[in-house]
């Protein structure tokens, strides 16, 4: 009577990815009314700047009460607004942003520019514009579970994954882009691209130049597209001090060192405000591309994804204070460079050790060492007992198709100070536990 | 192996249709009472501009809710973080209060079965997803939204077979026409997997019958595994009688046994884009019984959510009864009034109108105004009307209605000086036309205007055919 997409699982919501989700609605810790509950560490939020975000709305009080700075009513104007093209202020404001806060070394432009509402539309999207049902894309392992959904579902794309290994800090080579090439072609699937996270959700790294070359050289080799999810790129907190000089490259910076014209119709970057910002509820993504037909075509597909033009007027003022968002974003860094290293430190302090990384609001966690053997189910049985004994909701590598089982995503930047520490506490407590309780003679400090 | 996808280059959006070319001309040359008094006037665009004052003032008098304020409490963090796509649960539960409100409190809804939606334009699409495969059909009433080509169509591969209404008895469904349809549908191999009806209808104007609501649910009910989908978005926008019946009426009405298969088959969609005239806060919802369809839905809703700002302002808003009622009320007054201020201009100048009770435009008919009883001549006519008269109207053919000379003209979307300039510059033509077709000047005129226009007309005509082509597919 329905559809098979109302039918089957193919959402990809049953994967363990909801399901801690689900227990922690069950029984969420609260610091006063539920000590004992399920902290959540599996939900990549970025709670840490708000203070910074109300302190701009209380001196912008008339952007809230949509009046322009004139102070005349855009209500009626705001209202009536469904253009699919985007408030012009605020794309302007966006790709003014996007310039300065990627170091001004790519000047962005608002005509290449579609805005969706929030990144899940503008990723499906893209695979509704470069693909047809049946073709499939690349991705690399591990990655965001969201994307077999949001890649996947409706649009009948494949995903055919590229196996990354802890044995070189998962990074992308040549090698496996074309095992994963020739494993869609075993499959009979016409690969019509790579899809990157840059910086990567789960890993919370930046892609290296040589990856990006890797990437580009394969993407001409075989005449494909490339996306890549740039939605942790304000993220980035490495050493350097300026926010603006960070190890961060943008996909659209580096083909720009291309000089072929045909590589650059294929490089497409989707962004979002929902990380950065840290406002997902407000549905802010775009689509950026150089190819005018996939902006036409995405432009026209965005009426079933419009941003509400309440919200883009919001914003708009808020992105074109550059003064603010300079402050925001170093202000910001700060506090995600600090939070990290709580979290690091926390989990060294419990045994366990951390992926080297360098931005995103998690740290991908290994943990090889507390499984009983080395395999999926084992992995599972150990994340199992985190989420109900030890009451910590984190993401298992598995649920982002990770080939090796053991790791584990856990974010820090959707929680207080304090709660991070109760966390870390509790992770000592069931380190211990296992030391005492464990018959093994692995070496348990593996940092 | 081709670059993009077969829908990035196909024509299938749409948007190649008169409806939208009108509109890049209105972008053009727009009339503006100062700026621009010569420029083409919008009549295309069924927006409702009649009540922001009532709006306006509203939220003058409620500045805490845009300001992220509840009880003098900032919640804008709560709001920023919120990205539920189950929805803001106070402002569901106003939304199925509203909609209650609409239809005289004869049917209530559960919020739990509502699922909110980016505008009314993703609730249809989604559900187009949910209930068909590719290559599944759903049969629509003509004359019909031009949107809906694109809507249903483009990302979903579902296929529109037409109900084919007629003038002959102002546009009603019929049992034969319905009959007709589902067998075009089964000739061309397509499954049918059900009906989709706007209701109060775009673009005639006008609510469906009990009569007609009965046919349809008859209709659905006797087929194994069919839906009716009834787009009720212009339901606030009933301004006389006969009054306005939901489908969900009919339901209550006939079918009290919950268990009955048929709920499990009836789907509402709505939006706030009409009614309260806020289409650029992207605020719609699909309306089910069926927990299935509910449930897949809400997760492809994450497609295209609700902003949580304007879910927080619309969720305090509609909460107030007193001001919901009072709008919806004021509302209908002044929609009525503008309705009467179009159709007697109309009238005056010797063009009658589909009598009509609701929507933000009318049907008219300008059948005798055409050369011949043709398409070509209906769109050379339309030509004229966007070109010389300046008003952008929509020709009847977009909307896929089987009978030339019949055009939607919106009525709610500008000021009343600009309606009545609107009437005055039809008149003239009018009266033009009737002494132009005598003078050997005006034959002249007439004929230079065809040869021009023929280019433009085989031009847009032979895009249709292929088209056409593509749905026979």
């Amino acid at each position: 009577m329905l559809s098979r997409k109302a039918n089957k699982d193919s959402h990809g919501q049953d994967s363990s990815y909801f399901e801690g989700w689900q227990e922690y609605e069950k029984n969420p810790y609260h610091p006063i009314q539920n000590p004992l509950g399920i902290i959540q560490m599996g939900l990549a939020e970025n709670q840490l700047s708000f203070d910074l975000l109300e302190y701009w709305l209380r001196r912008n009080s008339n952007t809230m009460a949509l009046l322009k700075k004139d102070a005349v009513s855009a209500f009626r104007e705001l209202a009536l607004f469904q253009d699919y093209h985007g408030l012009p202020a605020f794309k302007d404001a966006l790709v003014k942003f996007m310039t300065r806060m990627r170091g001004n070394k790519t000047k962005y432009s608002s005509d290449k520019l579609v805005l969706t509402a929030g990144a899940t539309a503008a990723n499906e999207i893209l695979m509704f514009c470069l693909a047809d049902p049946g073709h499939a894309f690349i991705v690399p392992t591990p990655y965001y579970p969201g994307f077999d959904r949001d890649l996947k579902w409706r649009t009948g794309v494949e995903i055919v994954p590229m196996h990354c290994s802890s044995s070189n800090g998962f990074r992308i080579t040549r090698e496996a882009l074309e095992e994963a090439y020739e494993l869609g072609q075993e499959l009979n699937l016409k690969i019509k691209g790579v899809l990157v996270t840059n910086p990567s959700n789960p890993l919370g790294t930046t892609m290296t130049k040589t990856e990006l070359i890797h990437l580009l050289d394969f993407a001409i080799d075989k005449n494909i597209h490339i996306v890549s999810d740039e939605i942790y790129s304000a993220t980035v907190f490495d050493s350097s001090s300026s926010p603006t000089t960070t190890s961060f490259i943008s996909i659209m910076e580096a083909v720009k060192e291309r000089n072929n014209n045909n590589i650059r119709e294929r490089v497409h970057m989707v962004y979002s405000l929902s990380k950065d910002l840290g406002v997902p509820g407000f549905r802010v993504g775009m689509i950026y591309s150089n190819n005018e037909i996939v902006v036409a075509a995405a432009t026209k597909m965005s009426s079933f994804a419009l941003v509400s033009s309440q919200t883009q007027f919001l914003l708009s003022n808020l992105l074109s204070d550059a003064k603010f968002t300079e402050k925001y974003m170093e202000e910001n860094q700060r506090r995600l460079k600090r939070r990290r290293e709580m979290l690091v430190r926390g989990l060294r302090n419990a045994g366990i050790g951390c992926l080297r990384s360098n931005a995103g609001l998690f740290c991908w966690v290994d943990m090889r060492h507390l499984l009983k053997s080395d395999s999926f189910e084992a992995e599972k049985e150990l994340w199992k007992r985190i989420l109900c004994e030890v009451g910590l909701n984190i993401s298992a590598g598995s649920s982002c198709h990770c080939s090796q089982p053991g790791w584990f995503r856990i974010c820090f930047a959707n929680i207080s100070e304090d709660t991070l520490q109760l966390a870390m506490q509790r992770m000592k407590a069931f380190t211990n536990s296992i030391v005492f309780s464990s018959a093994n003679n692995h070496t348990i400090y593996n940092m | 192996m081709r670059l993009l996808s077969t829908k990035a280059t196909c024509n299938s959006h749409g948007q190649d249709s008169s409806y939208f070319l009108g509109w890049q001309e209105y972008e053009k040359n727009p009339y503006d009472e100062i700026l621009n008094p010569k420029g083409i006037i919008q009549m295309g665009l069924a927006e409702n501009q009649l009540s922001f004052d009532l709006l306006e003032s509203w939220l003058a008098k409620n500045p805490d809710v845009s300001g992220f304020k509840r009880d003098g409490k900032s919640i804008f963090r709560e709001l920023a973080l919120f990205q539920d796509y189950h929805g803001l649960s106070s402002f569901k539960k106003v939304m199925v209060d509203f909609m209650a409100e609409i239809r005289g409190n004869k049917v209530t809804f559960d919020p739990d079965h509502m699922v909110l939606t980016a505008g009314s334009t993703s609730a249809n699409e989604t559900l187009m997803f949910c209930l068909a495969e590719q290559g599944d059909a759903f049969l629509l009433p003509t004359p019909y939204y031009p949107g809906f080509d694109r809507d249903l169509k483009w990302r979903t591969g579902v296929e529109i077979v037409p109900i084919h209404c007629s003038s002959a008895n102002n546009f009603k469904i019929t049992e034969a026409a319905l009959q007709q349809a589902y067998h075009e549908a089964e000739k061309l191999n397509l499954n049918v997997k059900g009906i989709l009806v706007t209701n109060p209808s775009n673009p005639l104007g006008t609510t469906l019958s009990l009569e007609e609501l009965n046919l349809l649910v008859d209709f659905v009910n006797g087929h194994k595994n069919m839906h009716l989908i009834s787009d009720e978005i212009y339901s606030g926008t009933v301004f006389n009688s006969p009054g306005f019946v939901s489908v969900m009426e009919v339901l209550n009405n006939r079918f009290s046994d919950r268990d009955q298969a048929i709920w499990d088959r009836v789907h509402v969609v709505y939006s706030l884009s009409k009614d309260l005239g806020l289409p650029g806060f992207r605020v719609g919802c699909i309306y089910s019984e069926n927990d299935t369809v509910v449930a897949a839905a809400t997760k492809m809703s994450s497609f295209g959510l609700v902003s949580s700002q304007t879910q927080y302002l619309l969720s305090v808003m509609l909460a107030d009864k007193k001001f919901t009622r009072n709008y919806l009320v004021e509302n209908q007054k002044r929609l009525k009034r503008r309705q009467k201020m179009l159709v007697s201009g109309l009238m005056r100048t010797g063009i009658k109108c589909l009598e009509s009770n609701a929507g933000l435009f009318c049907w008219v008919d300008m059948r005798h105004l055409l050369k011949s009883n043709t398409f070509e001549a209906e769109m050379e006519l339309w030509m004229r009307i966007v070109y010389d008269v300046k008003l952008n109207i929509s020709p009847g053919s977009s909307c896929h209605c089987s009978e030339p000379g019949w055009f939607r003209v919106c009525f709610a979307n500008m000021s009343e000086e600009t309606l009545k300039l609107a009437m005055k510059r039809l008149k003239s033509f009018v009266v033009e036309l009737s002494s132009s077709s005598d003078t050997d000047n005006g034959e002249n005129k007439a004929h230079s205007k065809r040869n021009s226009l023929t280019k433009w007309v085989f031009r847009l005509s032979s895009r249709d055919h292929r088209h056409r082509d593509q749905e026979e597919r």
